[in-house]
């Protein structure tokens, strides 16, 4: 299998972003030893310009390389997928973790500390891998390298009650369903005797199709499956604990779970579901998802109205974002438009989750707590801060022309096209409910009275966030397609170019 | 030789009382135990699967490799977390650690 000798750049290229991960995970470390007595203001620029230039030089190498036949499909011993569909998520990851790292910098506590960029760094590669994963191992091996520097991640507060809590819930959680996930992937693995995921359908399908014992075995495995992703995504049931987590972790760490590992775990849910299954299996994992995607919304947005935290109301709308995402997922055996609403969905809310908790962090940077209650006139505190926090509340709950307003639209376009309107008009129905309670927040920040008058700081790096975040916002919206045509390229490519 | 199965049956059993820990343990560190056990009984079927169905091939030794280093890697995260959280409330017990709720 190895004896050919493949080109240098032909391993080199499908990997590029975890490499660059790499050589900045090394670099950070060793300016967190150099700065030790500098300004260690240094170390989230570092790890914020670093993302970027690796997502630039990523997205530049891949649009030259990726239609192109020799570097196209599966790499590295079919390890990984060179196609589209990876360049956009690893694009949203490493995006969401300079942002992420621009927050940090000026988050207390976790700011100063090197390791906090290390181990954001070190997500940020699991995450990456986890867009472009094509095989059962590394799908698991990128799973747990994003996840056990995420625990890390949400306690990284020592002295806090709060964050050491919101870490060991994460990680008992995560650690018990990453179990269950594991079993669906050895037993897909005894099925077939294969670990590429592209290879899984036609073996999974014979015995499907054999007796009564063979597909229960399928159903266990579908079943063990859907419970890994249904916690990666922050799906009802397996939901309880996103709310812990986001409002006991620090708010940098609050803003990349909700963002870059909720994208990250759509692309690897889209592949791998869109690989493994066959096609008489199809309908029951759509009927599944269906259900959860309808029970996810409605129940995320419900909870979300009684909540008086910003950030655990915010977690519950992003239980009932990725409700509406499952609608793409549900969507994506019957038509391209599914995977490509996915794609677009998670790009605009990257984007848009970031801007809210910015706005969190710096008020919370003054106030020491992130409730409700402390937005209490903010548009008469600082207008720029009111601005981008309406941007983020009206894109999330779906206002054109903002990008959540076309998200929204394609994902329930998609679930029309395939023939699901009732799941369309469930989620518009959960879309009217939401509204509410992000404007409760709107004339909390307009109306309510406060004699706070302690001024809010918006340093430099929370004023780039905001305006990287609210630009894209808006540029989603108003200029939708070039983006919808993106998403709509990494959809076909998932299925074309056949390993 | 012993039928396949068998080793499926015990990688079954072992893998039950690991779900059945973690669901009724209220001691964080037996659930980190019993997610342990769940763990490898998830390599007792790799192995097994390999051994039976595809021994020409490395698939599944070194998926099992992999899984029993990142294991070894969770646990020494979970237990750093459990001490973090024993140094601020003196106890370990999963219930009692509910300031986050609602």
């Amino acid at each position: 299998m190895f004896t050919e000798s493949i080109p240098f750049l032909q391993v080199v290229v499908p990997i590029l972003p975890e490499i660059g991960l790499l050589i900045l995970l090394l670099t950070v470390l060793l300016v967190d030893l150099f700065t030790r007595l500098v300004r260690k203001r240094t170390l989230g620029v570092v790890t914020g310009v670093g993302m970027i230039v690796i997502m630039l030089a990523n997205l530049f190498v891949g649009f030259s390389l990726v239609n192109d036949a020799s570097y196209a499909g599966t790499a590295l011993g079919g390890m990984i997928r060179y196609d589209m569909l990876a360049l956009m998520f690893r694009t949203m990851v490493l995006i969401a973790g300079a942002l992420t790292a621009f927050i940090s910098i000026d988050t207390p506590v976790v700011g100063k500390q090197g390791e906090y960029f290390g181990i954001l760094t070190v997500a940020t590669m699991g995450l990456s891998l986890m867009s472009a994963a094509a095989d059962l191992m590394m799908v698991f091996l990128a799973v747990e390298t994003a996840s056990i520097s995420l625990y890390i991640l949400a306690g990284f507060l020592r002295d806090s009650k709060l964050s050491t809590e919101a870490g060991l819930k994460y990680y008992l959680f995560g650690a018990a369903t990453a179990g269950l996930f594991l079993y669906g992937l050895s037993l897909l693995f005894g099925f077939t005797g294969e670990t590429n995921i592209y290879n899984l359908a036609a073996p999974l399908g014979e015995m499907f199709a054999g007796d009564d014992t063979g597909a229960f075995a399928v159903a266990v495995a579908l079943l063990l499956l859907l419970v890994g992703f249904g916690f990666k995504v922050a799906a009802v049931p397996f939901h309880f604990w996103t709310p812990d987590v986001y409002q006991g972790a620090p708010t940098s760490t609050t803003a990349f779970i909700s963002t870059a590992s909720k994208a990250a775990s759509f692309a690897l849910l889209v592949r791998v579901f869109d690989a493994v299954w066959p096609v008489e299996v199809a309908v029951y994992w759509t009927g599944l998802l269906a259900a959860m995607a309808v029970i996810t919304m409605t129940l995320g947005n419900l909870l979300a109205i009684v909540q008086k935290n910003i950030k655990r109301m915010l977690a519950y709308s992003s239980i009932a974002q990725a409700g509406y995402t499952l609608i793409g997922v549900v969507a994506l055996t019957e038509t391209d438009l599914g995977t490509a609403a996915v794609a677009f969905y998670m790009f605009m809310y990257v984007l848009t989750n970031i801007a809210a908790f910015t706005v969190i962090s710096v008020i919370s940077n003054t106030t020491g707590t992130d409730e409700i209650a402390d937005f209490a006139g903010l548009s008469r505190r600082s207008f720029p801060l009111t601005l981008a926090m309406i941007l983020a509340l009206l894109s999330l709950s779906g206002v054109p022309p903002l990008a959540g307003f076309f998200g929204k639209f394609f994902l329930f376009a998609a679930a029309v096209d395939a023939g699901y309107t009732w799941l369309a008009i469930i989620g518009v129905l959960n879309a009217i409910v939401a509204l509410y309670y992000y404007l409760t927040v709107v004339k909390v920040m307009f109306v309510d009275p406060n004699e706070d008058t302690r001024p809010l700081v918006i340093t430099p790096a929370f004023a780039a966030v905001l305006w990287i975040s609210g630009v894209g916002i808006l540029l989603m919206g108003v200029i939708a397609a070039p983006w919808w045509n993106w998403a709509l390229n990494a959809a076909q490519s998932i299925t074309a170019m056949a390993p | 030789m012993i039928p396949l199965h068998w080793y499926l049956l015990v990688a079954a059993g072992l893998f039950s009382l690991g779900l059945y820990g973690v669901l009724s343990r209220r001691n964080a560190v037996a659930i980190l135990m019993s997610i342990e056990l769940m763990l490898t009984s998830v390599n007792l079927n790799l192995v097994a699967f390999w051994r039976y169905l595809s021994p020409e091939t490395v698939n599944g030794k070194m998926f099992a490799i992999f899984v029993f280093a990142v294991a070894a890697a969770e646990a020494a995260v979970g237990l750093a977390l459990i001490i973090s959280i024993y140094r601020n409330r003196q106890t370990v017990i999963a219930e009692d650690i509910n300031i986050l709720k609602w």
